[in-house]
């Protein structure tokens, strides 16, 4: 998610350099400084576009066109329609991963997300070590997925992992992470959950700190404690913050991938457990493609999700636009 | 928001997804030499016969860019063929995948047009026509190792549970697989704590594979999982083994697997052949002599084994058909055993004294060449058919579901069945 901040600098804001008016110029240059005006503007930002159509735009039409055929490794087949789309609709399989996928979604956003509005206010205060604190929470991103992916596989072992060291502490009986649903999502949720709260806390931060400060002195003189102004003043004045994250979070959530991935053991990773407990759907994109060498239904399963992402981002809009 | 759009578009756009992976490849290296790269997975072995062509091939270098899990390594192979880009100049193919490879030939280049012809006689029959096309006009690919199978099992848990531990002796604890059931039984009345052996996928496949000369297909590609008797004996075997709790329940390939040969998790593991060099790799030294191997039970079949090929995007065909035929060589083949224990399926190096008489000093001098050259000399091929690996795989799982107490047998072998069923439809 990082990475997208600075993905695309604002083209250099040129005033286009006007002609001299004095003296009256021959008839093509004063087209082509016309011209100038009118189509410069479209060439600074043009590098996005070009960009953003061999790298975005091609893939996406492409996809298309091979989920429409019988396309394995040895390249197109035959042209079948919609027929893998209707396959799709009918494969329990991919219901499940979506299942699985939107599961941790909730899991993995919902707590992440109301854990970075608490994080963010307390930031919001003035503390001792300020600058050390703020740049703390912004840790866990810096690191990899894949050691996330590693080390909390390790904690969330069966035989030898942390947690259950200390729910053996408590006389818990050991969980077998991967064999439920409820506790292998709870693993990925938690990985996913450590590693970007920080990075909403901050998002968060950011925008608490252009609420105007009279709001809540005025609030103080009418008697609100700090949490009737939590809920009535900040929340509803960052609200453009918490919709991005929102949104953020679905989209990252829906592609949810290299954490699953590594949670899985053994051979067949790519199956999201021995019941495919937790396979999410870019998994089983995975798995159609590159281990069962059916790239045409890869491909209508990665369209699958990109509808699905569209729809939930669509969903995300109307709701907040309902309630503002 | 079009950023946002971009990213999402991008991300889950397959077409992305190999055009960020496809990166990498078949490099020229600075001086003029011509660099072959060789891609392979788990344990070859060919360090020290790299070494020795380079010195006699002036000019060549070779790199070799390994992967360690079969698993990864299958879907990168199919990327590289399939976008052109990144197979380099020799692949490893394992006998599961290479039955589709030989329905298509195409992607990869006719040994038999470097001369590979008038080196027939160097492999075992069935071995050199796996790789042919059923025409015979074209060879895909030219013979590795075997599977040789084998039962690795570690001494010091046999003491502490009072079993033999001679390899002889322990050998003889198992005519079959009913005996080894027996045996586990006793082992775990012993409380080691340990598993009898690892995981039920690795015994499975290897009990499978003694069950004659085909598995989840007949010879015409059809899919009989469910009415292939031997399947569901293999099957039920393996199921016993769960219900008597003998199984440490590790997902082979897995870290805790590989631990698991450190720490003595288990007592016993069916290792094909070229299993001893990753069993080796993972023990590590402080564990040498703790390992043993003996004579598996049942009947000695094959599990496993490799060929290597020249894919036709590369950009040095003919020096690479070269190195494949060295590498495939008798005596390519002996060094590649003596380093990883990979067994030969070339009869003269099966028969080379430098094999028969090898014993590996860290399975306590276990005559290694001895004990999987019996299990080769009974061995029948069995025929794997387009779909093998996807298919054990999801046997595996079921598998693995009954050992997490998941599902009751009889609903994971129709849930197996069904969903072999699905993926060939």
């Amino acid at each position: 998610m990082t990475q997208l901040r600075h993905a695309d600098p604002l083209p250099p804001v040129t005033t286009p350099v006007a002609a001299p008016p004095e003296q009256p110029r021959t008839g093509w240059r004063a087209r082509l400084s016309r011209a100038e005006v009118t189509w410069s503007p479209y060439l600074f930002i043009a590098p996005f576009f070009v960009i953003f159509a061999v790298f975005g735009l091609f893939p996406l039409v492409y996809t298309a066109w091979v989920s429409l055929h019988d396309w394995d490794i040895s390249g197109a087949g035959a042209f079948v329609g919609l027929d893998n789309y209707v396959t799709l609709f009918n494969d329990p399989d991919f219901w499940n991963a979506v299942f699985n996928t939107l599961g941790m979604l909730v899991l993995a956003t919902v707590p992440q997300l109301l854990m970075a509005l608490v994080l963010a206010s307390l930031l919001n205060q003035k503390l001792r070590g300020m600058t050390f604190l703020r740049m703390g929470v912004l840790l866990p991103i810096v690191t990899s997925v894949a050691a996330v992916g590693i080390v909390f596989s390790q904690i969330f072992d069966r035989d030898a992992g942390m947690v259950n060291g200390l729910l053996g502490l408590v006389n818990v009986d050991a969980v077998d992470w991967r064999a439920d649903k409820w506790s292998s999502w709870t693993a990925i949720a938690t990985m996913v959950n450590w590693r970007w709260t920080g990075y909403n806390a901050l998002i968060y931060l950011a925008a608490m700190q252009a609420v105007p400060r009279d709001l809540y002195e005025a609030a103080t003189v009418d008697g609100a404690g700090k949490v009737r102004q939590f809920w009535s003043i900040t929340v509803p004045n960052i609200r453009p913050a918490i919709l991005f994250t929102v949104i953020m979070s679905t989209i990252a959530g829906m592609q949810l991938f290299t954490e699953p991935l590594i949670f899985g053991q053994g051979g067949f990773a790519i199956s999201g457990g021995s019941l495919r407990q937790f396979q999410t759907v870019s998994m089983y994109m995975f798995e159609k493609a590159f281990r069962d060498f059916d790239y045409g239904y890869g491909s209508a399963v990665a369209w699958m999700i990109f509808l699905l992402i569209t729809l939930l981002g669509v969903v995300n809009f109307l709701v907040s636009r309902r309630s503002r | 928001m079009v950023v946002r759009q971009r990213r999402a578009l991008l991300a889950t756009t397959l077409g992305a997804v190999v055009a960020l992976s496809a990166c990498g490849g078949a490099a020229e290296s600075s001086s003029g030499d011509t660099t072959l790269v060789v891609k392979t997975f788990s344990q070859f072995g060919y360090d020290e016969l790299y070494a020795e062509y380079e010195a006699s091939h002036p000019g060549i270098k070779i790199k070799e860019e390994n992967i360690g899990k079969l698993g990864d390594y299958l879907p990168k192979l199919q990327q590289w063929l399939a976008t052109g880009k990144g197979a380099g100049d020799v692949v490893a193919i394992e006998e599961g995948i290479l039955s589709q490879f030989v329905a298509k030939p195409g992607q990869f280049v006719n040994l038999l047009d470097h001369g590979a012809a008038e080196l027939k006689p160097n492999f075992l029959e069935w071995k050199w026509e796996q790789a042919s096309t059923p025409d015979g006009s074209k060879v895909v690919g030219l013979g590795t190792d075997v599977g040789a199978q084998g039962m690795c099992y570690r001494t010091d848990l046999f003491a502490q549970a009072g079993l033999p531990t001679d390899r002889e002796e322990v050998g003889k604890l198992w005519p079959t697989w009913d005996a080894y059931l027996a045996t586990g039984k006793r082992f775990k009345e012993a409380g080691t704590g340990a598993g009898w052996y690892d995981s039920s996928g690795g015994l499975y496949q290897n009990i499978l594979m003694q069950q004659g000369d085909h598995t989840y297909y007949d010879t015409s590609n059809k899919l009989v999982i469910d009415s292939n008797p031997g399947v569901r004996k293999a099957w039920d075997q393996t199921i016993e083994m769960v219900k008597a709790g003998l199984s440490a329940n590790i997902e082979q390939w897995s870290p805790q697997w590989n631990a698991g040969f450190k720490n003595g998790t288990f007592a016993t593991i069916p290792c094909p052949s070229w299993m001893l060099g990753t069993i080796e790799k993972q023990a590590g030294p402080e564990n040498k002599g703790k390992w043993d191997v003996a004579r598996v039970p049942g009947e000695g079949a094959v599990r496993g084994g490799s060929f290597l090929a020249v894919p036709t995007q590369s950009k040095h065909q003919k020096e690479a058909a070269e190195l494949v035929k060295f590498l495939t060589s008798a005596k390519g083949q002996t060094a590649a055993f003596k380093s990883k224990n990979n067994f030969p399926s070339s009869p003269q190096a099966i028969d080379d004294p430098a094999v028969q008489g090898y014993t590996n000093p860290f399975f306590n001098d276990a005559p290694v060449g001895k004990i999987f050259g019996e299990s080769v000399k009974a061995l029948k091929p069995v025929y794997l058919g387009p779909d093998n690996n996807p298919i054990g795989d999801r046997v595996g799982n079921a598998l693995l579901a009954v050992e997490q107490g998941k599902l009751q047998p009889d609903e994971a072998w129709a849930k197996a069945v069904d969903d072999a069923k699905r993926l060939v439809k």
